[in-house]
C-alpha cells in the first residue's frame, strides 16, 4: 500500500454533513463511553497530581507565622527550600533517600540473583518434587510483606520493643542493629521481592525454547558454557527488568520500613513523608512524594527504555513448549536440601513464630502449656493474664470486627468497581489500539502505576482533605470515600491491564458479526462481550480483591481510627506491648488471602500476574 | 438480491491510501470475486460494503438507495443494509451453540421462536450439518465451523452475502469441497454474493464476474474468461494462472494496418482488429514487446508435421504429476512451459516441435507493461 497523505478535501459547508456527523458520533455509545472514560481519568489522576504539585508551591494555613507578610494560597518556595536547602535537609532528605537507595539496592542484589537462581532450578533443571517447591516458592508472594516484618519481630524482638521476641525469650541477646533497621528491613524486603524475580524469569525461561540449548549442545558446549554463553543472555533482560522493578518497588515501599525502622528512628524516603504529611509542614511531605514518584518512574521509565525493546527477543523460539531438562545429578540433591532449609527458615519457621505467638502469654516466654492462651483471639479484658493487655481478644474486639467489617467492605466495593472500570479501559484500549483515545487511555491508566503506594496517597490526601471546587466537592478528609477512590484509582493500572489482556482474546470479528446482524452496542456488550470476559473479569477481580485487602502502604496515610482496616490495626498494634493481637490478625490476613488465592486460582488467575 | 455501486471510494487508514477511487458496479445475481495478492485492499473494500469500515470519499448504492455518502458523511448502519458477512476466521461466538450461533440474528429481528426454529434449521440443513446443531464451535472440525458460518450469514435470507476469505483455513480436499458447496449455494439462492480471496484458482472457479485489484485501485473488471485470456498488463497475468504465463521479449511494429511482433518464436503478423489502439504505444516504429503465451497454448509434437508456427525446441526437464504434466523448453535464449494433460514422458535434451497459436498470445508494450494485443477466446481445435 502506498503512502500518500490524504488531500485536503475543501468540503462545502453543509448542514446535512454536520448533522451526520454529529450523528455518528453521538449515535455510538462507544464514542460516548471514550469521552465519559477519558474525563474520568484525567479528573482522577491529571488533576490530583497537578493539585498537589500545585500545593508545594503554595502557602498553606500552618506556615502562616514562618512566612512573614504571606498570605495563603500565596506562591511560595517555603516548601522546597525547607526540603532541598535548608539545615535541615541532611536529615530530612538526603540521609533517608540515602537509606532508600541503600536498601533498593541491596535488597536487589540478594533478591535478583536468588529469584533467577531458584527460576533455573524449578524450570530448566530436573530436580525432584517440583510441583510443591514451585508452590511453597510463591508462597511468600502472596503474604503481605508487612506480615513478615511482623514475623520478623516475633522472632527478633528486643527489650528495646517492651515485648520480647522468641531468641531473646531463649536468652540469646539481640542487638537492636540485628532486630531492627536497615539490616532486618533489607532481609525481610528480599525474602518478599525474590518471589516477584522469580515469577518473572521463570516466565522468560519458560518461554524459551529448549532446542536453543540442545543446539548448543551439539556444537560441543558443556553444561557451564551452554548456562553462561545462551540461556543467561536470553533471560538477561527478565533479569535486567526485574531487578529495575525490585528497586522501584522496594524504595517506596512503606509498611516494612515503618515496621522496622521507626522504633530505632531509623527513616527511610517513605517513611519520612509520612511524618511531614500527618504534622506539618505537610507541603513539604507532598515535595518529597513529588521525589519519591520521580525516583520510582524513572525507574520504570528506565527499565523500559533499556530492556523494553531488547525484551522482544526473550520470547524467540517461544512455540517450543517441549523442553527436556538438564540433568544436574547428584547436586540436585544438595540443591533441594539448601531450598528445602531456606524455605523452612524464611517461610516455616517465621510464620510457626507468628502463630505460636498469638497463643503466648508472654512473647519469647516459650511454648510451655502454662504460656499458652487462647487469649489474644477470644478472651476479654476481665480474664486477662496479664494487667499490661490493653485490649480484648480479636474476636472480642470491637475495634477488630470494626476493621474487618471496613477492609471487607472496602476491598468488596473498590475491587468490583475497579475490575469493571478496568475491563472498560481495557475494552477502550483494546478496540481503539492504533487510534489516538486507544493510546490515551493506556497512557493515563498507566500513571498511577509509576507512583509508589504512599506517594499516591499523599496525591490524594493532598487534593481531598479541604474542600475543593468551591465546596461542591466537600473535605474527604477521615471518611471511607477518600480511602475507596484511592484504592480504586490506585489499583486501575493492574485492573485495566487484566482487562486489556481479556479483551484481547475477544476478536474485534466476534463483535462486527454481531453488529451485522444487527445487534446494537449494548446488545453487543451484552450477550457478546460480557459472557466471553467472565471468566478474565472475576480472576482480574479477585487479584485486585486481594491486594486491596492485604494494602497497607496506600492507605497509611489517609488512616483514621474509625476506617482502620485490618493491615492498619495489627500495624498500630504491633506498635503496642501487646503484640500477640498483631499477630492473631495478620494470621486472620493471611489465611483469608489464601483462600482467596484458591478461589481466584479456580477461575484461572495468575499469582504471577498480581502485584506484590 | 440487489445491485450494488461503488463510485470514487477512497479508504484512508492514517496516511495509508488503501483504496484509491473505487468505482465497481456489481449486478444482481453476481458472484463477484474480489482478487488480488495481500494488502491490495480487497477486504477493505468488502468493509466497506458491509459497512465496518467508512470511507473518506465516494458514494455506495444499494438497488439506488444512498448506503454512503462519504461527502455528506451519511453512513447506513451495516445491520440495516440486508447484507451478512462470513469472516475469515468464521468469528463464530464460542459461546453460542451452532444453533444458537445461526439464531441470533433472527433473535435480534424479534422473529417468532417457531420461525426462528424453521430458519435456522433450514440453514443448517442447507449447509448439511443439522446433526451438530448443540455443538460448540470448539467441538466442531474447521470445515464445521465454516459451514456454521455460512449458515449464520444466510440464515437471516440477506440480499447480499460478502464473503471474506473463507475458504482459506481448510486444508486442500476441503477447500474443493466447499467451492462446489459454495457455487450451489449461489445456485439456489440466487444472492449476490461478493467473495475476497488471494487465490485465482478460487476466483476463475467459482466467480460470475471477477475485479482484479493492484495496490488499492481496480485494475480489471471481466469474467474469470476474460481475465485469464487477456490480463490487462504483465502483472495481472502473471498473477492469473497456473502455472504461470510464458512472457517472451522481442520487438514490435504497428503500421495502423497491422502488427508484427519479432522474436525467438519467429515472426507473427496480428491484424488490426485485435489491437487495442486506443492504448498508448509507438505506432511506425519498433517497439520492445513482451510476448504473453499460456502453457496450454504450447503443442509439443514429437516430429514436425509442417503445421503452421511450427517450431523446433529442446526439452530442458519434465515434470510429470499423473494427471498432467509440465514440460520447461528451451527456444533459442528463451524458456517456455508447456502442459499437457496425462502422462508423457520426455527425455532430457530430446528434440521436439512446438505448434504456438498466435490468435490466442497476449502482446504487451513492454515500456507501460499493458495488454496491445487482444487474445481471441474462441477454442483452438485440438491437433490431429
Amino acid at each position: 500500500m502506498a503512502k500518500g497523505k490524504p488531500p485536503k478535501i475543501k468540503q462545502a459547508f453543509s448542514w446535512t454533513r454536520l448533522k451526520n456527523q454529529s450523528l455518528n458520533v453521538i449515535g455510538n455509545p462507544f464514542n460516548i463511553i471514550v469521552l465519559f472514560s477519558l474525563i474520568l481519568l484525567f479528573c482522577l489522576i491529571v488533576i490530583p497530581l497537578l493539585t498537589m504539585i500545585g500545593t508545594t508551591f503554595t502557602v498553606a494555613k500552618a506556615e502562616l507565622r514562618n512566612i512573614s507578610g504571606a498570605n495563603i494560597g500565596d506562591f511560595t518556595l517555603f516548601y522546597w527550600k525547607y526540603l532541598l536547602a535548608s539545615p535541615l535537609t541532611n536529615a530530612i532528605l538526603w540521609e533517608p533517600l540515602l537509606h532508600s537507595l541503600l536498601i533498593g539496592a541491596f535488597v536487589t542484589l540478594i533478591s535478583v540473583p536468588l529469584g533467577a537462581l531458584l527460576a533455573w532450578l524449578m524450570v530448566r533443571t530436573d530436580i525432584p518434587g517440583k510441583k510443591l517447591l514451585g508452590m511453597l516458592i510463591i508462597i511468600p508472594y502472596m503474604i503481605p510483606s508487612w506480615c513478615k516484618a511482623l514475623s520478623w519481630l516475633a522472632v527478633f524482638r528486643n527489650s528495646t520493643s517492651g515485648s520480647l521476641g522468641l531468641l531473646t525469650g531463649l536468652g540469646v541477646n539481640i542487638p537492636d542493629w540485628l532486630a531492627y533497621g536497615p539490616f532486618a528491613i533489607i532481609c525481610v524486603m528480599s525474602l518478599h521481592y525474590y518471589a516477584f524475580s522469580y515469577i518473572m524469569v521463570s516466565g522468560s525461561l519458560r518461554s524459551i525454547n529448549s532446542e536453543l540449548e540442545e543446539m548448543g549442545e551439539i556444537q560441543g558446549a558443556n553444561k557451564v558454557q551452554i548456562l553462561k554463553s545462551i540461556t543467561l543472555p536470553l533471560v538477561l533482560p527478565a533479569i535486567l527488568s526485574a531487578a529495575i522493578m525490585t528497586i522501584s518497588k522496594s524504595i517506596g515501599s512503606y509498611g516494612v520500613a515503618a515496621n522496622l525502622g521507626n522504633r530505632i528512628s531509623y527513616y527511610v524516603l517513605a517513611t519520612r513523608m509520612k511524618e511531614f504529611i500527618n504534622d506539618s509542614p505537610k507541603g513539604v511531605g507532598y515535595a518529597m512524594s513529588i521525589l519519591m514518584i520521580l525516583l520510582a518512574s524513572g525507574t520504570i521509565f528506565a527499565n523500559q527504555k533499556l530492556v523494553g525493546v531488547r525484551k522482544s527477543y526473550a520470547t524467540i523460539g517461544g512455540k517450543g513448549t517441549r523442553s527436556n531438562l538438564m540433568h544436574i545429578g547428584r547436586a540436585k540433591y544438595v540443591l533441594l536440601v539448601l531450598i528445602a532449609v531456606f524455605l523452612f527458615a524464611a517461610m516455616v519457621m517465621p510464620t510457626f513464630v507468628l502463630v505460636m505467638e498469638s497463643f503466648q502469654i508472654y512473647t519469647g516466654g516459650g511454648y510451655g502449656l502454662s504460656n499458652l492462651s487462647l487469649y489474644a483471639w477470644i478472651g476479654t479484658l476481665d480474664t486477662a493474664p496479664l494487667e499490661s493487655y490493653a485490649y480484648n481478644g480479636i474476636f472480642r474486639n470491637t475495634e477488630f470486627m470494626r476493621a474487618l467489617l471496613n477492609t471487607v467492605k472496602l476491598s468488596l466495593i473498590a475491587s468490583v468497581i475497579t475490575a469493571f472500570c478496568g475491563q472498560f479501559f481495557g475494552y477502550i484500549s483494546t478496540r481503539g489500539r492504533g487510534k489516538w483515545y486507544g493510546k490515551l487511555t493506556e497512557q493515563l491508566v498507566f500513571i498511577p502505576y509509576l507512583m509508589p503506594g504512599v506517594a499516591f496517597s499523599a496525591i490524594y490526601f493532598a487534593m481531598f482533605s479541604q474542600p475543593r471546587l468551591g465546596g461542591i466537592i466537600p473535605s474527604l478528609y477521615g471518611t471511607f470515600m477518600l480511602i475507596l477512590l484511592t484504592s480504586i484509582v490506585k489499583h486501575f493500572p493492574f485492573a485495566s491491564r487484566s482487562g486489556s489482556a481479556n479483551m484481547m482474546q475477544i476478536n474485534v470479528e466476534l463483535e462486527e458479526a454481531a453488529d451485522i446482524a444487527g445487534a446494537s452496542f449494548w446488545r453487543r456488550i451484552r450477550s457478546i462481550v460480557i459472557p466471553l470476559a467472565k471468566n478474565g473479569f472475576i480472576s482480574g477481580f479477585m487479584l485486585v480483591f486481594i491486594s486491596i485487602a492485604k494494602e497497607l502502604d496506600l492507605i497509611a496515610i489517609l488512616m483514621t481510627p474509625a476506617n482502620y482496616t485490618l493491615s492498619f490495626l495489627a500495624f498500630e498494634y504491633s506498635k503496642s506491648l501487646m503484640p500477640q493481637c498483631a499477630d492473631a490478625i495478620a494470621i486472620v490476613i493471611l489465611l483469608f488471602i489464601l483462600v482467596c488465592y484458591r478461589i481466584a486460582n479456580l477461575f484461572g488467575a495468575d499469582i504471577g500476574k498480581s502485584w506484590g | 438480491m440487489s445491485k450494488i455501486e461503488l463510485q470514487h471510494i477512497d479508504k484512508y487508514y492514517g496516511d495509508n491510501h488503501v483504496l484509491r477511487d473505487v468505482n465497481l458496479t456489481i449486478a444482481d445475481g453476481d458472484f463477484m470475486t474480489l482478487l488480488g495478492p495481500s494488502g491490495c485492499g480487497k477486504t477493505t473494500t468488502l468493509r466497506v460494503i458491509s459497512g465496518l469500515e467508512k470511507p473518506q470519499n465516494g458514494i455506495m448504492l444499494m438497488d439506488g438507495k444512498v448506503m454512503v455518502d462519504a461527502k455528506e458523511a451519511f453512513y447506513e448502519a451495516p445491520s440495516k443494509r440486508n447484507l451478512n458477512l462470513v469472516f475469515q476466521s468464521y468469528a463464530l461466538w464460542p459461546h453460542m451453540t451452532a444453533y444458537e450461533n445461526v439464531a441470533f440474528g433472527l433473535k435480534i429481528k424479534r422473529l417468532s421462536r417457531k420461525e426462528i426454529e424453521e430458519r435456522v434449521m433450514s440453514a443448517l440443513q442447507k449447509m448439511r450439518i443439522e446433526e451438530y446443531r448443540d455443538r460448540y464451535p470448539n467441538e466442531l472440525s474447521g470445515g464445521q465451523q465454516q459451514r456454521v458460518a455460512i449458515a449464520r450469514a444466510i440464515a437471516t435470507s440477506p440480499k447480499l452475502l460478502l464473503l471474506d476469505e473463507p475458504l482459506s483455513n481448510l486444508d486442500a480436499r476441503l477447500r474443493i469441497d466447499m467451492r462446489a458447496e459454495l457455487k450451489r449455494l449461489h445456485r439456489e439462492t440466487g444472492t449476490t454474493i461478493i467473495y475476497v480471496t488471494h487465490d485465482q484458482v478460487e476466483a476463475l472457479t467459482m466467480s460470475t464476474k471477477i475485479a482484479l485489484f493492484k495496490e488499492g485501485e481496480i485494475a480489471q473488471v471481466g469474467t474469470p474468461l476474460d481475465l485469464y485470456t487477456n490480463p490487462i498488463d504483465l502483472e495481472a497475468a502473471d498473477f492469473i494462472g497456473n502455472p504461470r504465463i510464458n512472457f517472451i521479449e522481442g520487438t514490435a511494429f504497428y503500421d495502423g494496418n497491422e502488427m508484427r511482433v519479432l522474436s525467438e518464436l519467429g515472426e507473427y503478423h496480428f491484424v488490426k482488429e485485435r489491437i487495442k489502439e486506443e492504448e498508448e504505444f509507438p505506432k511506425n516504429t519498433e517497439f520492445p514487446c513482451v510476448l504473453g503465451i499460456r502453457p496450454e497454448m504450447v503443442e509439443i509434437e514429437g516430429e514436425n508435421s509442417g503445421r503452421k508456427h511450427s517450431i523446433e525446441a529442446t526439452v530442458y526437464a519434465s515434470q510429470p504429476a499423473g494427471s498432467e504434466t509440465l514440460i520447461t523448453l528451451t527456444v533459442g535464449k528463451e524458456e517456455l512451459l508447456a502442459i499437457e494433460i496425462g502422462l508423457n514422458e520426455y527425455d532430457i535434451n530430446q528434440k521436439v516441435f512446438v505448434v504456438l497459436h498466435p490468435s490466442r498470445m497476449n502482446v504487451y508494450n513492454k515500456e507501460t507493461g499493458r495488454l496491445i494485443k487482444f487474445a481471441s477466446s474462441k477454442r483452438i481445435k485440438p491437433a490431429g
